[in-house]
């Protein structure tokens, strides 16, 4: 198995009174993109810092290639690193001038920091800025030139600190584009922190999902999705139904379950006689007539009743009753919503694959 | 109203004829602030750096006394400075009481916690996170210093103005520790008194035009180089 590049290990950095990022173990693999997802509040900076040896954890270490971080001197591991945080930080002086400060800084000759700059501000396609003011720059300019001069160092490890999150729509997603090209091209290791899932997912070979200072699962971005470990992580994917169940019977990995009165069939790892959590979400719904028989081969179906219809962008959300209260929300085309013209009050049948259905342990979460 | 017309033609007589004393008085004034300025910079820039950065322990309580120290009254570093160097003082045996050099010492702990808490203020009023950026990119902490003071000049030039405004102003200080000593520690504040106590009022507000001249020139040539900053 390939050793990773980077390493932390039982890492406790205490930050607030009741609050401290607890990381028993996270790897981070040569050529791969892990994004550290969370809200805001989770830590995710914080752990970011601790990775670049800008904090020091309270205990803890950070290996790189396999040997511990000096936090006190840490300027050699520095040197093999690049940051990137939410704001650009431009210096005073030209574009040109910011794009190589990085390379300044290590030490480059001046021949070769020139070079260097003007292969990544033309690879971020900012060259005809080279000789602008820094602080005359939009946003999305501003966060190109931020890259450029993390790119221009060729770092082993480069790492983001929520970088798009002040710019706008557009622009957010064209450099996001962007620099999923760039990190799949060139191969360079990153840590990627945001609090977006669709961000996150969109970079990432790997996620870790981070909640109140503590990494909850890590996986790849199909597994975070699929099979949340528990129902924090799962409304974080974006799961909007947890419907509670009783495990009637399992067979590899195929569960039973009792649910509102009704039989329903899920993915899970859970025995016989345990409480679960059925994460479904919102796009794996299928809505049909009352009296439809479906030639689907979703084997889950439920009688619902439309609360509530809320168009929300291309979609529209639909709010449903089951029965004995069973509550679920669905996320349907604009086309879909006319066609089953849907409405509150409106009867309809919900079907959905047990395949798409994931049981998360029921237990209690953390405050 | 003619007192004070009578100080304006003075000066530009005192200066236009090229009075000998009174540029030497102008020099030693410059020599001795100008000294007492540098010397507050070279010690309160890295003390305001490292308050500003480091959070020591008891930073606060040095920060008060800084704050505190920005309206020391001249007089009593005169007096703390004149116990010190009294011929039977601690530090008497080095003999400066009455030199140019306790002069300087005088006006280096006036402008010294000007220049602290400015540089504090100047430092703290940067995000907190440049520094995380710039260590990010590889900087050194010296490098990394040296970076946070090109981006927060304007505010340190204004610290080093201060300082000197201070320095060149003060009077109580030097007089108590100078003794305002003619062709030896006389200088424009001092000279001012003199003047004045003597009855030569056309001479004093001659002297402190110039001073206030004096003062003038430096800050706004400071401010010239602030300012073309700024716009640039």
């Amino acid at each position: 198995m390939t050793e990773p590049l980077l390493e932390a290990r039982d890492l406790w950095v205490p930050r607030r009174k009741h609050w401290a990022l607890d990381v028993p173990r996270l790897a981070v693999f040569p050529g791969e993109t892990l994004t550290v997802i969370g809200p805001n509040g989770a830590g995710k900076s914080t752990l970011l810092a601790v990775l670049a040896a800008l904090l020091p954890p309270k205990r803890g270490q950070v290996r790189f290639r396999g040997k511990p971080v000096d936090f006190r001197r840490s300027l050699p591991y520095r040197r093999h690193i690049a940051v990137v945080l939410q704001q650009p930080y431009l210096l005073r002086g030209t574009v040109a001038d910011n794009v190589a400060l990085g390379l300044r800084l290590h030490g480059f000759p001046p021949k070769e920091r020139e070079a260097r700059a003007r292969r990544w501000m033309a690879r971020l396609g900012i060259l005809d800025l080279a000789r602008q003011s820094a602080r005359q720059l939009s946003g999305g300019q501003a966060q190109r030139v931020a890259l450029a001069r993390a790119l221009a160092l060729e770092p082993q490890i480069l790492f983001l600190d929520e970088p798009f999150q002040a710019l706008d729509a557009p622009t957010r997603t064209r450099l996001l584009d962007e620099l999923h090209s760039l990190l799949r091209e060139t191969g360079i290791t990153a840590v990627y922190v945001t609090h977006d899932l669709n961000e996150g997912l969109a970079l990432a070979h790997r996620v870790a999902v981070l909640m109140n200072g503590r990494i909850q699962q890590v996986g790849t971005p199909d597994q975070i999705l699929t099979m949340p470990v528990n129902p924090a992580v799962a409304r974080l994917a974006g799961v909007e139904t947890l419907l509670p169940a009783r495990v009637l019977e399992a067979e590899n990995g195929l569960l039973y379950l009792e649910s509102h009165g009704l039989r329903l069939m899920a993915l899970g790892r859970a025995r016989p006689g345990d409480r679960v959590l059925v994460a479904l979400r919102p796009e794996i719904l299928a809505l049909w007539p009352p009296q439809a028989q479906p030639r689907s081969s979703a084997r889950n179906r439920i009688p619902a009743r439309v609360v509530e219809v809320w168009p929300q962008g291309a979609l529209v959300k639909v709010v449903l009753q089951g029965p004995q209260g069973m509550r679920l929300v669905a996320r349907v085309t604009r086309l879909a919503a006319e066609d089953l013209s849907l409405e509150p009050g409106r009867k309809v049948l919900v079907t959905f694959k047990a395949s798409a259905a994931w049981a998360v342990p029921d237990a209690p979460e953390e405050s | 109203m003619d007192v004070l017309w009578r100080g304006f033609v003075e000066a530009l007589r005192l200066l236009l004829e090229g009075d000998p004393e009174v540029w030497a008085i102008v020099a030693r004034s410059l020599r001795i602030s100008g000294l007492a300025t540098l010397l507050s910079v070279l010690l309160g820039l890295p003390l305001g750096t490292w308050l500003a950065l480091r959070h020591p322990r008891g930073r606060r309580v040095w920060l008060s006394a800084v704050y505190t120290g920005m309206a020391l009254p001249p007089v009593v570093v005169g007096l703390f400075l004149a116990l010190l160097f009294w011929r039977s003082g601690p530090l008497g045996f080095l003999g400066w009481m009455y030199t140019p050099r306790i002069m300087v010492l005088a006006q280096t702990l006036l402008a010294l916690p000007m220049v602290v808490g400015l540089t504090v203020s100047a430092l703290q009023s940067q995000d907190p996170r440049l520094q995380w950026q710039l260590l990010g990119l590889g900087a050194s902490h010296w490098q990394m210093v040296l970076l946070l003071w090109r981006e927060a000049r304007l505010l340190l030039l204004a610290a080093v103005m201060a300082g000197f405004g201070s320095a060149i102003s003060e009077v109580g200080a030097s007089l108590m520790v100078g003794g305002n000593l003619r062709d030896h520690t006389r200088v424009l504040t001092t000279a001012v008194v003199l003047e004045t106590r003597r009855g030569h009022f056309a001479q004093a507000i001659a002297l402190g035009l110039i001073l206030l001249g004096l003062a003038f020139l430096v800050n706004a040539t400071l401010t010239f180089v602030q300012q073309q900053d700024v716009e640039s």
